[in-house]
């Protein structure tokens, strides 16, 4: 394809004929203050390869790699070892685009693999249907209590407490412009918190985090029914994908909509992104789910194709009236997940969930037997929450110089006086298949010390 | 008892039964809509408004809103598109209608075409 630029011409012809005067008067709702008018101070306009290239290796080696050092950091992001089978297989020429196609039916391949990726989704979670996957979990979330709206003819969700701070804060941003009401629980350390009691003839819907963002494991199905009886559905979060080998996954439990995040399988972390939203739902619900979606069929010979189908709920059809802005996937983020899961299979799955939870036991054990150190959680998938005898932010930071990632101080989540604060001493810790022995004797050694 | 079918700009019909009305989409609709592979009806009990949003229709090629010909009370909506929505293409003006209403406002019914009218206005978009 070739790549033609525009010429001054071109973009003199385009301003006048949507009557603006100059390119920058199309940024005129940025506030001035935002704006930059010159270079950035200290950063040359140009410098040669080898001299960028030291320059940002010396600065990227100021960060504490993961990998690097033993790491304890979870919630929401966790590290995984990743097969080096997976990154050779999604970098084949066949799948590099991150889109799904714009005449789709032409690339059967990506489909397939999407309708896979789907078939798997649907299958870890229990639900009968899943699209071809979201921006991240988060939006995922944000995106199935607006979806609930929609179903529901209702106006108000219930975040629990247990949900990531991330996902919360996500779905109220939408509620504020989108314009619906979001209810942000307390943050609930220790769980017991009454959600039934705020089901209102208003509320489309519950929101729940299993397991919860402190590590606890819970049974939603009383909840389900409950929110059934009252006309609300229930949304069950997934942060952490391998907990689906081992825990009851939330369609058994009665969930109307799962929204989780994928990255835990085939997605290294990124800093943060991309990751890949995982979205699947009861069939009654399909025509009001978001996303793109694949389908088997036959064509005209009888022989097996794939399909974009429903096409009709999107954007690019169904104008102001879709079911969401989000007419695409992350689709080389959904290719990893898919080729790491098939290689696993089902018995190398559910093993490998079986190890992340014995390992955070392991780890659990160690940790309680250091002064001053409490376990919180009565239950817990591959990761839980302790309490420490001062400020877990301060510990921390200690344990950061000494080159052990400690895990993630619930006041960065929580800080004081926003939905709970009173969390300084609490402490979340993760544990995978990649912890070793050597990991927790480290911490456990560094913690004694500090505390 | 004689019925009369009036029919609206944006190709709905309705047919009035005393104070009752059945509403669809025309045949020529469903013609230009191709398959209909699903149709979202409102709630009984929902109170529509004429010239707004009622129903949506959906085809292989396009979503498509249906508008209420008239205000009323929805009373029934058919209860056989949902498991079989080619109806609407089988019989648009039979047994693919889409719900009944109870008329708040039958002089509304004046604003519309009859069927003669509609013919014509259908030929006039050719």
């Amino acid at each position: 394809m070739r790549y033609l630029p525009l010429t001054e011409a071109d973009r003199h012809q385009m301003l006048a004929s949507i009557g603006v005067s100059s390119v920058d008067e199309l940024f005129r709702d940025v506030p001035q203050a935002a704006r930059r008018s010159g270079p950035v101070e200290g950063l040359p306009n140009f410098a040669g390869e080898l001299e960028v290239e030291r320059q940002l290796s010396a600065m990227a080696a100021k960060n504490v790699a993961v990998g690097s050092v033993p790491s304890f950091v979870g919630c929401g992001a966790y590290k995984h070892h990743v097969p080096a089978t997976v990154d050779y297989m999604v970098q084949r020429g066949e799948f590099l685009t991150a889109y799904t196609p714009y005449q789709p039916e032409i690339s059967q391949g990506t489909l397939q693999v999407l309708f896979e990726f789907q078939t798997q989704v649907a299958l870890l979670t229990g639900m009968d249907v899943a699209n071809a996957s979201m921006y991240d979990g988060a939006t995922s979330c944000a995106e199935a209590v607006m979806m609930a709206n929609r179903l529901t003819r209702r106006k108000k969700a219930i975040l629990s407490g247990g949900l990531h701070p991330h996902y919360r804060d996500t779905t109220t941003t939408d509620a504020r412009f989108i314009g619906f009401e979001a209810v942000a629980m307390p943050a609930a350390p220790r769980g017991g918190e009454d959600l039934v009691s705020l089901i209102d003839a208003d509320t489309s819907c519950v929101v729940v985090q299993n397991p919860d963002v402190f590590g606890h494991v819970r049974d939603y199905t009383d909840l389900a029914q409950m929110c059934q009886t009252k006309g609300a559905l229930l949304i069950v979060v997934v942060t952490e994908a391998v907990s689906l080998g081992l825990l009851t996954p939330p369609g058994e439990m009665g969930a109307d909509i799962v929204a989780a995040e994928g990255q835990s399988l085939g997605n290294a972390l990124n800093f943060g992104g991309p990751y890949v939203g995982l979205f699947a739902v009861k069939e009654k619900y399909v025509r009001q789910m978001p996303g793109r979606l694949c389908g088997q069929t036959v064509d005209a010979d009888g022989r097996r194709g794939f399909v974009l189908t429903l096409s009709t709920r999107e954007q690019h059809i169904r104008r102001e009236k879709a079911t969401s802005n989000i007419c695409t996937n992350a689709g080389l983020c959904a290719l990893a997940f898919s080729i790491h899961l098939s290689l696993l299979g089902e018995e190398g799955f559910t093993k490998l969930a079986r190890i992340n939870h014995v390992k955070a036991v392991q780890l659990a054990d160690r940790l309680s037997g250091v002064k001053g150190v409490e376990v919180v959680n009565e239950t817990f998938f591959n990761e839980f929450t302790v309490t420490l005898p001062r400020a877990a932010a301060g510990v921390v930071e200690e344990l950061a110089k000494r080159r052990i990632l400690a895990g993630v101080p619930a006041s960065r989540l929580f800080p004081n006086g926003k939905n709970g604060g009173q969390l300084e001493d609490h402490l979340i810790l993760a544990a995978t298949e990649t912890t070793t022995e050597s990991d927790m004797d480290a911490l456990v050694k560094a913690l004694s010390e500090v505390l | 008892m004689t019925a009369t079918v009036k029919y609206t700009k944006d190709h709905e019909w309705i047919r009035v039964e005393g104070d009752v009305a059945v509403v669809g989409i025309s045949d020529y609709a469903q013609s230009q809509l191709g398959d209909v592979v699903f149709v979202e009806l409102p709630e009984i009990g929902r109170t529509v408004e004429q010239g707004k949003e009622a129903a949506v229709v959906e085809s292989v090629k396009a979503a498509s809103e249906v508008f209420s010909p008239a205000s009323g009370e929805v009373i029934e909506v058919n209860p056989e598109l949902e498991a079989d929505p080619a109806k609407v293409n089988s019989g648009a003006e039979t047994d693919g209608w889409f719900f009944k209403i109870r008329l708040s406002n039958p002089g509304e019914l004046d604003s519309l075409m009859d069927s003669a009218a509609y013919k014509e206005f259908v030929e006039g978009l050719h």
